[in-house]
């Protein structure tokens, strides 16, 4: 499916840099950043930048992959809850997707996410890597 | 005083043995690797590229940076021989994502394997003139040899990057001097996927003419000999040339040694030594003088010499070292996942 | 607020359906349900369908629909929450008849799901999940569903046997529905050792990929007596929503859309949980069922894997549910699913459903859960016999 590039483009503070709703009265963090806190309607927020660690919450591993994902499958995909307590879903890279588990700690990678034909836009973002060191 | 403020590098944990690829196409693995010193390489997956691994070697070195505010970094120049578009520039997506926009000059620098250090040099330049607090300089690249060619066994992937300033420095940069003519030793057209090479003539003529030009120069510029240095790193191409080279010049096999990646690493091509020199930041003692010759085919080389400060103890252990990337945490792939990583498989769109 | 009956139902053929078109699988369903109500008209019609312009190019449905079942010029309104699309039809022909605005409406709900091929039937099922945070990073809806079962397992101690026997129950009450798609039985171990789609659930944890449309004809309690067929009234009808985000939920080992879905229906209709007989449920994955028989309150988190391992939902259980075959051997075109649950309550609140899966037990109350995506929407209506 082809994705225009100004799609892309506008999601770089969230893709590239991490940037996350931290909201005034709540406190809570919310990635991507959103206008208003979902729980309180408040709209108060400063922007953050999320910590690059965390652990698993949950996996899966994606074995029927569809064709755009094929040279990756099988991959596994996450839930990471980050060291600030936030949650950031994603694709695992650079595991052995038979020893993935809830509780594993990752890191967060720069990673070519999406590329689109042989002519289209690359997408960049997050990916997250087992942390080994 | 210019010289470099913080350091990084990325290598991917993929490797293939020279064995695995000689296997395929009926190569006589023990002649590269007793012939050109090779014994492995190391391979990116198919979701990292000279962007991403760029982004990962300038992060680490900003954190071995310290107190640099990205605000401050007035240039960003990747040199590479796979940047990822053909149109677009690699710079603008790793300033975007280590937040060094919008006040910054970018260039994506191409010439063959010497584009990194063409892309150190002139950031330092532009530190050294004042221009700027710090420019940010990234060799980087994903390259690749096409299938059965000598090439094949070398080509690897791999990022450094450097942060240049004039204060707070790990090590300073006394002397620089670039050495070029026009030899087409290697090239590749536009269209075309893989490189040709002028085979044999790469060597004398090329690899070896301008790599001794350039250090004899700049040895002589600086007044000093081979052994007035701590570490010296070459470009190398595969492991025999740089060693060659190095020995030929007066250095010694220990001087080249933390450097000396290739046999394990592969050709990063542009990032060759200047990952090279990330892994001698790692090891090198306040005072040490550290002597760099890159080399570029078409054909040129940029060398240096540093001189380690009493900073880069403080600040070595703030991000991974090169060597713990280049020899930990490894997974060895077959031929098969070679090629499907690189995209040497046809598939329909 | 009007007492809003069910009186005609009407079901496509369901399954692969090569030779049919999105438009004549709904017109058939439609004039099945017409046909079976005995209306001579209707006054507006809520069709539910979920990605017509992904699955077959075409949006503009409602009007187009109408059109082909020979009714131009009707009232007519395409509804749309993923793979709630049909529940959401439903809830909203209710409150058309509710509110005394229309007498006679038709809730449908279609789906042509083989017109493309399976990588793009995938994407298309995979826009009920956030496109630029899910999608974007490789998410597919059985590894959604997927992360939530490792996440259930983990927490509750879940096991691959409770998961296969929700298959297990489902493909058997299929198989005695002419309709299904899948009517066949399957083993424990042939779930189990199915091929592996996205861990831990394989193949047979996953509902098919289907085409399929669905009608009924919802009317007021005067028109319904009037007719003369037999009727159920909708006592109940509740909707749910939440983030569509599984990384932004507080709690992924329950369905929080469902739990405020149900508990409105309980408490529009005066009952609870307590006073329901059967429940048709969203089980597009196994794990669904198990976290949905959670999530309405029926059994307390981490119970339900154990008591549907226990039997308690088969047909002869004490709380049968799915006894159609659910969307796992009934088939799951996604936009008419809503909508043939609600038929499955009917028939078995009429005593019409075929064969040997009509309940015995001459249920009074039956409930129907809907969900789209993930668990971001879910709708819920709870019938009643007249």
């Amino acid at each position: 499916m082809t994705m225009f590039s100004s799609r892309n483009w506008r999601e770089y503070p969230h893709r590239y840099r991490r940037e996350a709703s931290k909201f005034t009265k709540s406190g809570k963090t919310y990635y991507p950043k959103r206008l208003v806190d979902p729980e309180t309607g408040d709209t108060a927020q400063e922007t953050v930048v999320l910590p690059d660690e965390g652990k698993i919450v949950t996996f899966t591993v994606i074995r029927i992959a569809p064709k755009q994902w094929g040279e990756l499958s099988p991959y596994a995909l996450a839930i990471v809850e980050l060291t600030d307590g936030t949650k950031v879903f994603g694709q695992l890279a650079d595991c052995n997707v038979d020893e993935v588990k809830i509780g594993m700690e990752v890191r967060l990678e720069f990673r070519r996410v999406q590329t689109e034909s042989h002519h289209g836009v690359l997408s960049y973002g997050h990916k997250f890597v087992p942390k080994w060191f | 005083m210019a010289g470099i403020v913080g350091y990084g590098a990325h290598l991917p944990r993929h490797r293939i043995k020279v064995e695995e690829i000689a296997k395929v196409w009926g190569a006589d693995a023990p002649s590269y690797k007793k012939g050109l010193m090779l014994k492995e390489k190391s391979v990116p997956p198919p979701d990292m590229d000279t962007i991403t691994l760029s982004v990962e070697a300038a992060r680490r070195a900003l954190k071995r940076a310290v107190v640099v505010d990205v605000a401050d970094i007035g240039a960003i120049y990747i040199g590479s021989e796979s940047h990822p578009y053909a149109v677009k520039p690699s710079g603008t997506v790793v300033a975007e994502a280590i937040g060094a926009t919008p006040d910054i000059h970018c260039a994506d620098f191409e010439f063959a394997c010497k584009a990194g250090s063409e892309a150190m040099y002139v950031a330092l330049s532009h530190v050294k003139a004042g221009e700027m607090k710090y420019a940010l300089a990234i060799a980087a690249d994903t390259s690749q040899g096409a299938p059965s060619d000598a090439l094949e066994f070398s080509a690897a992937a791999g990022a450094g990057a450097f942060i240049m300033g004039t204060e707070n420095l790990i090590a300073e940069c006394l002397f620089t001097h670039s050495f070029m003519t026009d030899t087409p030793d290697f090239w590749r057209r536009e269209h075309q996927f893989y490189p040709q090479h002028g085979g044999r003539f790469t060597g004398e003529e090329a690899y070896f003419a301008h790599t001794k030009g350039a250090s004899n120069a700049i040895l002589k510029k600086a007044n000093m000999k081979p052994s007035d240095f701590k570490y010296a790193i070459f470009h190398q191409p595969n492991g025999k040339f740089p060693q060659r080279v190095a020995l030929e010049l007066g250095f010694t096999q220990e001087q080249i040694d933390p450097g000396w990646l290739a046999p394990t690493l592969g050709n990063t091509y542009s990032g060759a030594s200047p990952i090279g020199l990330t892994a001698t930041l790692d090891v090198a003692k306040p005072g040490d003088m550290i002597f760099m010759c890159s080399y570029g085919s078409g054909a040129g080389s940029d060398a240096f010499v540093w001189k380690v400060t009493e900073r880069i103890d403080e600040v070595r252990n703030n991000a991974v070292s090169t060597h713990k990337l280049l020899n930990e945490n490894l997974t060895y792939i077959d031929y098969g996942t070679y090629a499907k990583y690189r995209h040497k498989i046809i598939k329909n769109d | 607020m009007r007492t809003v009956c069910i009186v005609g139902v009407g079901l496509s053929n369901w399954g692969e359906v090569w030779k049919e078109s999105f438009r004549d699988l709904h017109t058939s369903a439609a004039l099945k349900a017409i046909e079976s109500a005995g209306v001579d008209h209707l006054d507006s019609l809520y069709v539910g369908c979920m990605s017509g312009g992904l699955f077959v190019g075409q949006e503009h449905l409602a009007s187009l629909l109408t059109d082909y079942m020979g009714m131009r010029g009707l009232p007519a309104t395409r509804v749309e929450s993923a793979c709630a699309s049909g529940g959401m039809a439903i809830r909203s022909a209710f409150i058309e008849v509710a509110s005394g605005i229309s007498d006679i409406v038709m809730a449908s709900g279609v789906e042509k799901m083989t017109d493309v091929d399976g990588d793009e039937a995938t994407y298309a099922l995979a826009t009920a999940a956030d496109q630029e945070f899910e999608v974007f990073h490789g998410a597919t809806f059985p590894g959604l569903y997927a992360m939530m079962a490792h996440a259930h397992m983990a927490k509750y101690g879940t096991t691959r046997d409770m998961l296969s026997k929700v298959s297990v129950k489902n493909h058997n009450n299929g198989s005695m529905n002419p309709d299904a798609q899948y009517p066949f039985k399957v083993s424990m171990e042939q779930v189990a050792k199915s091929v592996m789609v996205a861990d831990p659930l394989h193949i047979l944890d996953c509902s098919p990929i289907t085409d399929g449309a669905a009608a009924v004809i919802v009317c007021s309690e005067d028109v319904a007596k009037s007719l003369g067929k037999p009727y159920v009234k909708i006592i109940g009808s509740g909707i749910g929503t939440d983030t569509i985000q599984l990384a932004q939920r507080e709690d992924i080992t329950t369905i929080k859309a469902a739990t405020l879905a149900a508990n409105a229906a309980f408490k529009m209709s005066g009952k609870t949980i307590d006073d329901i007989d059967f429940c048709e449920v969203h089980d597009c994955f196994t794990i669904a069922e198990i976290i949905i028989a959670e999530s309405i309150g029926k059994y307390a988190p981490g119970a339900a894997g154990p008591a549907i391992l226990n039997g308690e939902t088969t047909l002869e259980g004490s709380f049968p549910i799915n006894t159609s075959g659910g969307l796992k051997s009934k088939g799951h075109p996604v936009g008419a699913t809503g909508v043939a649950q609600v038929i499955e309550v009917y028939k078995q609140l009429t005593g019409q459903a075929e064969g040997e899966r009509q309940l015995k037990s001459s249920p009074k109350i039956g409930m129907t859960q809907n969900m789209g995506g993930s668990g971001g929407s879910s709708v819920v209506h709870i019938m009643e016999v007249a």
